[in-house]
């Protein structure tokens, strides 16, 4: 096939994309520099207000005061975003060991198992915890009729649940990428290794563990990204009180109706999460070369 | 000496314990709704025998059927645009030869996985509104699309990878002409692929939640976005019997592209 007609098979999926989802991300950043309409939308003039949101409030006789409240909000997104990462390489670095470790046969079977939640509705995946963790849930009225309760716990509705909702959604997607590079492993690397009387730590260490780190890698970043975004779990079970960014961003679309600001959030959204897919790929040439 | 056993490094003490409780963290809460879609009771978490009605209630409501369907109009019309366009893409990537531009393509192409859902939202809701269209169910339909494209593409890529040049050379060989070599070898060999991309395209678009909340208007709500709205009222059988509908659906086209794709080892 030549050049010619190689580019006409791929000017449709080129073409889609470039229109209908790159050329929106650079509308957005034109948009974060306009002024809100009330009714929604943008009007002229085009000023730098959004972005001077992020950390200050308009005073009403005009003038600046320093209001940290949405800065804030980022920054407990970021760390939410970071402790699922993190929570969910600890969880799910054993679980891929595992799955290496098993005949072809039933790896099929477990690498499916872990697959198959990233296909079942977020919103439902989520929904779920709430039945467990609510007041008249199933957790709290399990521990009172055990009788260690009387008044249920508040399990929902906190950055705790939160975080659960995140790992609980994001949790394949770290167990898969280390999967795929263990799965290469070269087993006389670890006889060998034993016969040099490594411990299982040590085999660990040494061997299993600088074999994981790409795909741990590759995990994080498919972790770290979805889930500073994310809009169900911290609106479900963060109950709205907690906003995050996600929240907050959808916010400014529906009921703030400051499309600019909300603009600004998403651009630096957007910017963060490619920076740190361009910092993985510059590392994985690093670690080829 | 003493009897040591020999090393068996494929198996470390208390993993497989370890790893079925987390598939227990899995599947446990998904168990927990369908038992509770089944319960008779109107307090959801109080348990007073097995019952379909709230299922058949959902059958009778009249706007999660209209949500139901317009879902599915949604989800054939972006299947099968997604599916051509990934089909093309695929061919072009993996047999074409490009001088030029082959990395940016494939990073353009994988845009829609890489950049969160609710940044995808509210941008092409800016961009729609931006350009003054206000169809809610065309609208969705060309977002659908965008975001399904990837989905459908990995499979056929992967596939097309798998099966190499080796048979399409053989037919270039007996002088095929690049369309009947498409039609005759390449297409017939790639046809469990297509539709293990379709269906997952299928149940993704089906799944969509944010970006349909966003950018559906009054007449275009989808199935899962008036499922959050039952769910922002608080916790009902209804809800419970709904989202156990869409978990059936999904699983069971999941396992379809995976028993297609097991046919796909085959050809």
């Amino acid at each position: 096939m030549g050049p010619n007609r190689t580019w006409l098979l791929i000017a449709p999926a080129i073409l889609v994309i470039g229109i209908f989802m790159v050329l929106p991300l650079f509308l957005a950043v034109a948009y974060s520099f306009m002024t809100a309409n009330p009714y929604g939308g943008v009007t002229q003039p085009a000023t730098f207000d959004a972005y001077l949101q992020f950390l200050y409030q308009r005073d009403f006789d005009d003038s600046l005061v320093f209001s940290p409240s949405y800065a804030l909000i980022i920054l407990r997104s970021i760390y939410l975003a970071i402790a699922t990462t993190l929570i969910c390489l600890v969880l799910g670095l054993p679980v891929a060991w595992y799955i290496v470790c098993q005949t072809p046969e039933r790896r099929r079977i477990l690498l499916f198992a872990v697959t198959l939640p990233f296909w079942i509705n977020t919103l439902i995946r989520t929904y779920c915890w709430i039945l467990i963790l609510r007041d008249e849930g199933l957790a709290n009225g399990a521990l009172r009729s055990a009788g260690i309760i009387s008044d249920p716990l508040p399990l929902l509705y906190n950055d705790g649940s939160i975080l659960l909702g995140l790992v609980y959604t994001f949790l394949p997607f770290m167990v898969l990428p280390i999967y795929s590079t263990l799965e290469r492993i070269d087993p006389r690397l670890i006889e060998a290794a034993h016969d040099l009387y490594a411990s299982r730590s040590a085999v660990f260490r040494r061997i299993v563990w600088p074999l994981a780190r790409p795909g741990a890698l590759a995990g994080a970043t498919l972790v770290f990204a979805p889930a500073l975004g994310s809009f169900l779990a911290p609106d479900l079970l963060g109950g709205g009180k907690k906003l995050l960014i996600g929240s907050l961003i959808q916010m400014q679309f529906t009921s703030s109706r400051n499309w600019p600001f909300g603009a600004a959030l998403s651009t630096v959204v957007t910017v963060v999460v490619l920076t740190v897919f361009v910092i993985r790929s510059r590392k994985v040439q690093e670690d080829r070369r | 000496m003493n009897g040591a056993k020999p090393f068996d490094w494929r198996h470390t003490p208390g993993l497989s314990a370890y790893t079925a409780l987390i598939f227990v963290f899995f599947y446990a809460p998904l168990l927990i709704l369908v038992i509770y879609a089944f319960n008779s009771s109107r307090l959801v978490t109080v348990w007073s025998g097995f019952s379909f009605k709230w299922f058949v209630a959902v059958a009778n409501n009249g706007a999660i059927r209209d949500a139901a369907f317009n879902s599915v109009v949604i989800a054939i019309v972006a299947t099968i645009a997604s599916t051509a366009i990934a089909t093309a893409g695929a061919l072009a990537l993996e047999r074409g030869r490009l001088r030029f531009g082959r990395g940016a393509a494939t990073a353009l192409i994988a845009m829609p996985l890489v950049v969160p859902e609710i940044v995808v939202a509210i941008t092409t809701l800016i961009f729609f509104s931006g350009l003054g269209m206000h169809h809610g169910l065309i609208n969705l339909m060309i977002a659908h699309t965008v975001f399904c494209i990837p989905f459908a593409l990995l499979p056929i890529q992967a596939r097309l990878r798998d099966m190499g040049g080796t048979l399409e050379e053989a037919g270039r060989d007996l002088y095929a002409d690049e369309w009947r070599l498409f039609r005759r070898v390449t297409l017939p060999l790639l046809v469990p692929a297509i539709s293990a991309g379709a269906i997952m395209a299928f149940v993704v678009s089906l799944d969509d939640f944010l970006i349909s909340m966003m950018v559906s208007s009054a007449g275009s709500t989808t199935l899962p976005v008036y499922i959050y709205g039952m769910m922002r009222l608080g916790v009902t059988p209804e809800v419970n019997a709904i989202s156990t509908i869409l978990l059936a659906v999904s699983i069971v086209f999941v396992a379809a592209a995976l028993l297609v794709g097991r046919r796909n080892r085959l050809a």
